[in-house]
């Protein structure tokens, strides 16, 4: 911390004390945190972990014959996010600025090494490697922070030096060249889910970094162009095909294409206002939902939990999202700003994504829910994200 | 820290975050709106098809109650067959699909593969016959045939056979006990349509996917109660079929028997010897056509006099129920049904409609004392009678002088009957009725229960017909546009009758009340009504329910619910009357048209009481009837086109009498070979087992036969017929039958 360049180092506010006395001063980095944002955060991976527990309880084939297998391993993943997060606030967004060139440089390394004999393929996505012993990466989650970070640093540098109001085309275009490369590897995976969040994630952080409107409607004209001319040169595999066909029209073969999402509406469906209770669920019981601890996982809120259990997922997720827009909006640094956009975009892109597909009004794409489903590579990144989002806020400066 | 701008982000930023913002809670309101309709608006829709995804029925079908006779015979019950059956859910879970077990199978069975896997497939739009129409969670058989060899042999090799069972499983028996076959009264079963299926779903008894379900006869009236409740496991199973848990279990509930008044001896006697009535008739000569009878159908009942319940009821043609037992062929069925098959599955005690003929006369023999006429008065007795040039006949153009009501049922003489029509006919006003015509001859009919069902226990019984002027009316509204077309005033009988019709067929003419008077003309009855109306006389004139089932028992025996016999009203004669129409017809089987087939009858013992019918029908030979009673039973018979009433039926019902009470032909009474000499009371003994214990039933020996004397040279001439002159009563007469 000493060593950092940016004015506020914690020390200058806090006078040596015990630690506890440290931790709990009017100024410390715990005061300062944003607890709402936090607390929504932990409650999201805590009901996760009963979602996914309830889910996984009953697959033997899955979870080894050990009912708690899921359980356990969707708590040590929150808990190795917590401390990963606690490890960002510590080193701080404005430190890991400098190290960005090596994450990034990292995380596309690790994206290429899915192509390699070293990635695996998991439901028609070649986007894992499976590092041994029931452990699996999935590099692209990590990218999605990388590419965050790195456009971030990139578009805000001449900003916060006070040289620019704005980013000009050329840094704006060179932000850009940044994302193509890992995009472009993602997409030879395919991963078409994590495409699309980058792809958000790059309008959140174009908006945010106050490039001009032409960047914006352009990169948006792209992207339907860029849709079009991916489904008329057939790059799509036959699996996306379907899916998008089954998203049209789900009853057009409730028995293949189609399974996923009516299997999964009617599992959110009969739900009803406070669901079946937890672990009572017929549709979840019976395993009708395939990839139910992970990407279904909230048919299982649905079903289980009802209408107050599901919408007290989209309560929490907006709170989280609503928290990271304030901080957004009251961090006075254009880096800091344009991280949590960007961080925003990819949450609330992906969730919608996520919930929409088992709600049927979004095609299915494998994404995991933020915090709530199963999978250690999804939970450290986000978590990792919301590091990244109170190092913002604690690091902002105090006007008071 | 010296960028820390104090001059803030640029109004660009600060605008587009709040876009960024409202895009981003817009998104998550989407998600809740949508939540809200698919949980709330149409939760239950959701929820009512996820039921449907996970339970998975499995049944256990209940043995279906036996059918039995008065004294505990079995006439319908089960026997145990070697049912070999196959799981589908086990040999889905087979690399091959169950393929290799399958051929194993077939090799045991001696049947070739492909028939067993085309057994064990599923029915669906594209596959044909045969195939498995049931639920995919049931065994499903592939032959009820096994030999115990074949059985073992699958059992022991249970690892070269999984998902195979072989086991003995009830299958319904029509055991024809002492050749009583009982077919038309016992009815049958067939396999439950998908409509009734779907009729009965939400009823206290849904029926299954494998359900029997009686079609006919007592296995339709009783079907509730015999086929007792499946046992229903409701397995919760996950996508792949796999049971996760037992969600409801019910025991399979066997049905209850049902008891009936038939005595499977008498029926036998009575099937007996209606087959052979009807062989005799058809030797005998009809000079009227100038060839044999044809005999072609025929029926008879037994019933108890004092309950109305049925001892024995045959219908000729017959057939084997147990055609019916594990799916009918193709070629039984059109056997049964078909053009050309004279309807064997007919109860033609129920169902046949004919014109009564003279056993019609205790009707208008009544109505005339209930219109005021002496019963002891004196009545000429021409030997016909004459109405606006119109002749109508006694038999044989015979005179008797004057007689008496008694007399007249007696000789059976029409133009008595005639006179007393006609009279009323008039006072009603004629072809313009009066408001308050009385309608005498017409109300009496309905008041013996014509016209009408009598709600036997039996399905689908036809009602008759008491051509009043209110059915005229009826009839002629229906039919005048096709009297109209075809009528022809100088044309063909048939065309005369419909030109007729035409102009003035919704009155009553004097023909038609004169006609009517003997039981011709449009009347119709049915067998049963008869033996109703008999067995009322009999008793002193309580009416009965008809009725066949006596007691449901329940399978473990505790729960017996009795059919008590059911009064339904009486009939409308005051004592002195009965008194005299009895002793009227006691005459007729002493002195009578039916003496001569009580020769050497024990009368003083058991008073035999007769009745003879010979009704005509247009275009075919004459409907032989013979209705009887004693203290006891009543017996009515018919032959279609059998010849006279004495003539043809007689020696069969003396024959039935014979047998039930235990005498020979020249009356002698054999305490050891009667049958039935009172009414069966009580119920079989029910073992603590619940179990019902079954006497022994014997054949029925037929008492040999003496050469038969040459009709007419040894009796007194056959019994009296109708009408033979006039307005003949060509409409809508015969045997008619009635669409099962």
């Amino acid at each position: 911390m000493a060593g950092s360049t940016h004015g506020f180092s914690v020390q200058r506010y806090a006078p040596e004390r015990g630690a506890f006395a440290k931790l709990t001063a009017r100024d410390s980095v715990v005061r300062r945190l944003d607890w709402p944002l936090l607390l929504s955060a932990l409650a999201l991976s805590g009901l996760g972990a009963l979602l996914v527990w309830s889910a996984t309880r009953g697959r033997d084939t899955l979870n080894h014959g050990d009912p708690y297998y899921f359980l356990f391993r969707h708590l040590m993943n929150t808990g190795i996010g917590f401390a990963l997060m606690i490890g960002t606030i510590w080193l701080g967004h404005r430190t890991l600025r400098g190290a960005v060139p090596i994450l990034y440089g990292l995380s596309l390394v690790l994206v290429i090494a899915v192509l390699t004999p070293l990635g695996a393929t998991v439901n028609g996505a070649h986007a894992w490697i499976v590092i041994g012993g029931g452990f699996s990466l999935q590099p692209s989650e990590f990218t999605k922070i990388t590419i965050i970070l790195g456009m971030a640093m990139m578009l805000a540098s001449r900003v916060d030096a006070g040289d620019q109001a704005n980013p000009d085309h050329r840094t704006v275009l060179k932000s850009l060249g940044l994302a193509v490369p890992p995009i472009l590897v993602i997409m030879l995976m395919p991963d078409l889910g994590s495409v699309m969040v980058i792809a958000m994630i790059i309008l959140g952080v174009l908006l945010a970094s106050g490039a001009s409107n032409r960047w914006i409607f352009g990169l948006v004209g792209a992207g339907v162009l860029g849709a079009v001319l991916v489904a008329v040169l057939g790059l799509l595999d036959e699996y996306q095909i379907n899916r998008f066909a089954a998203f049209a029209n789900p009853d057009l073969d409730p028995a293949g294409v189609g399974y996923n999402t009516n299997q999964a509406r009617i599992a959110i469906g009969s739900g009803g206002l406070t669901g079946t209770g937890l672990f009572k669920g017929s549709q979840t019981t019976g395993q009708f939902v395939p990839e139910q601890q992970t990407d279904f996982v909230f048919t299982v809120a649905g079903e289980e939990l009802g209408f107050l259990g599901a919408g007290a997922i989209l309560v929490l997720l907006g709170v989280v999202l609503w928290r990271a827009c304030r901080i957004a909006r009251e961090t006075t640094e254009l880096y800091g700003t344009i991280v949590a956009a960007g961080i925003i975009a990819w949450f609330a892109f992906q969730s919608f994504e996520n919930i929409g597909m088992t709600l049927g009004i979004m095609p299915v794409a494998g994404l995991p829910l933020p915090f709530v489903s199963y999978g250690g590579s999804s939970m450290f990144a986000v978590w990792v994200a919301i590091g990244l989002l109170q190092s913002i806020r604690v690091q902002r400066p105090i006007t008071a | 820290m010296s960028n820390i701008p104090e001059t803030g982000r640029t109004p660009r930023v600060t605008i587009r975050l709040i876009v960024l913002q409202v895009l981003v809670f817009s998104l998550l309101l989407t998600l809740g709106g949508r939540l809200w309709y698919l949980q709330i608006r149409n939760g239950q829709e959701y929820t009512d098809e996820a039921k449907n995804n996970h339970v998975q029925q499995v049944v256990q079908p209940a043995v279906r109650g036996s059918i039995l006779d008065a004294r505990g015979v079995p006439l319908a019950d089960n026997e145990t067959k070697l049912v070999v059956s196959a799981s589908r859910t086990e040999l889905m879970k087979m690399k091959d699909d169950g393929k290799a077990v399958l051929t194993r199978l077939a090799d045991i069975l001696d049947m070739k593969p492909k028939d067993v896997t085309d057994k064990v497939r599923l029915c669906d739009s594209k596959t044909p016959q045969p195939c498995w129409n049931g639920s995919p969670y049931q065994p499903i058989p592939v032959t009820n045939k096994a030999t115990t060899q074949q059985a073992l042999q699958i059992r022991e090799r249970a690892e070269d056979f999984p998902g195979i069972t072989a086991e003995p499983t009830a299958v319904r028996r029509y055991a024809a006990p002492g050749k009583a076959n009982t077919a038309q009264v016992l009815g049958y079963l067939s396999p439950v349509t998908d409509a009734e299926i779907e009729k009965a779903k939400d009823s206290d008894s849904p029926y299954l996917r494998s359900d029997q379900v009686g079609r006919s006869g007592l296995e339709r009236t009783y079907d509730r109660e015999l086929r007792g409740k499946a046992g229903v496991t409701r397995y919760e199973v996950d996508n792949l079929g796999r049971v996760i848990g037992r969600a409801k279990a019910d025991k399979a509930e066997p049905g209850a028997n049902v008891v009936t008044s038939i005595d499977a001896r008498v029926q036998a006697v009575a099937e007996y010897e209606l087959l052979d009535a009807m062989k005799e008739a058809r030797k005998a000569f009809d000079k009227n056509t100038g060839t044999n009878y044809k005999a072609d159908a025929g029926a008879v009942v037994v019933m108890e006099a004092k309950t109305g319940r049925v001892v024995a009821m045959a219908s000729n043609p017959t057939y084997d129920p147990n055609a019916w037992v594990g799916g009918i062929s193709g070629k039984d069925y059109a056997a049964l049904t078909g053009k050309d098959s004279n309807f064997p599955l007919l109860n033609r005690a129920i169902q046949a409609q004919a014109a009564p003929g003279s056993i019609f006369k205790v009707i208008p023999t009544t109505a005339a004392v209930n219109a005021g006429y002496d019963f002891n008065g004196s009545y000429p007795c021409p030997s016909s009678y004459s109405i606006g040039g119109q002749t109508f006949t006694n038999y044989e153009s015979k005179g008797h002088g004057n007689i008496t009501l008694g007399g007249a049922l007696e000789v059976s003489c029409d133009t008595v009957y005639y006179a007393l029509a006609h009279q009323q006919w008039q006072r009603d006003g004629g072809t313009k009725p009066k408001k308050n015509a009385k309608d005498w001859f017409y109300k009496t009919a309905h008041q013996f229960g014509l016209g009408k069902e009598t709600g036997i226990d039996l399905p689908n019984e036809v009602s008759g017909r008491v051509p009043d002027r209110q059915w005229k009316q009826r009839f002629w509204d229906a039919n005048k546009d096709a009297w109209c077309k075809q009528g022809k005033k100088d044309g063909t009988f048939v065309e005369k009758i419909a030109f007729e019709n035409c102009i003035d067929g919704n009155q009553m003419r004097a023909g038609d009340s004169v006609n009517y008077s003997i039981g011709q003309g449009d009347t119709l009855v049915t067998p049963i009504q008869m033996a109703s109306i008999y067995a009322s006389i009999a008793n002193g004139g309580t009416v009965h329910t008809p009725s066949v089932g006596k007691a449901v028992i329940s399978a473990d025996g505790k729960k017996i619910t009795e059919i008590k016999p059911k009064a339904q009203g009486r009939l409308p004669m005051n004592a002195s009357t009965h008194k005299l129409i009895d002793e009227a017809l006691a005459g007729v089987a002493t002195r009578g048209t039916a003496a001569w087939r009580f020769e050497n009858w024990p009368q003083d013992k058991i008073p035999m009481h007769a009745k003879t019918g010979t009704a005509e029908v247009y275009g075919k030979q004459t409907t032989s009837w013979f209705a009887t009673y004693t203290k006891d039973y009543s017996i009515v018979m018919t032959i279609a086109q059998g010849g006279t009433g004495s003539g043809a039926s007689g020696p069969a019902v003396r024959k039935i009498y014979n047998a039930l009470y235990g005498l020979d032909e020249n009356g002698k009474y054999d305490p050891k070979k009667a049958l039935l000499p009172q009414p069966q009371k009580d119920l079989p003994k029910i073992e603590a087992d619940g179990s019902i214990d079954a006497p022994d039933i014997k054949p029925y020996v037929p008492p040999k036969k003496e050469p038969e004397p040459p009709v007419g040279v040894a009796g007194p001439p056959p019994a009296n017929t109708g009408n033979r002159g006039g307005n003949p009563g060509a409409r809508g007469t015969g045997i008619q039958r009635v669409g099962d």
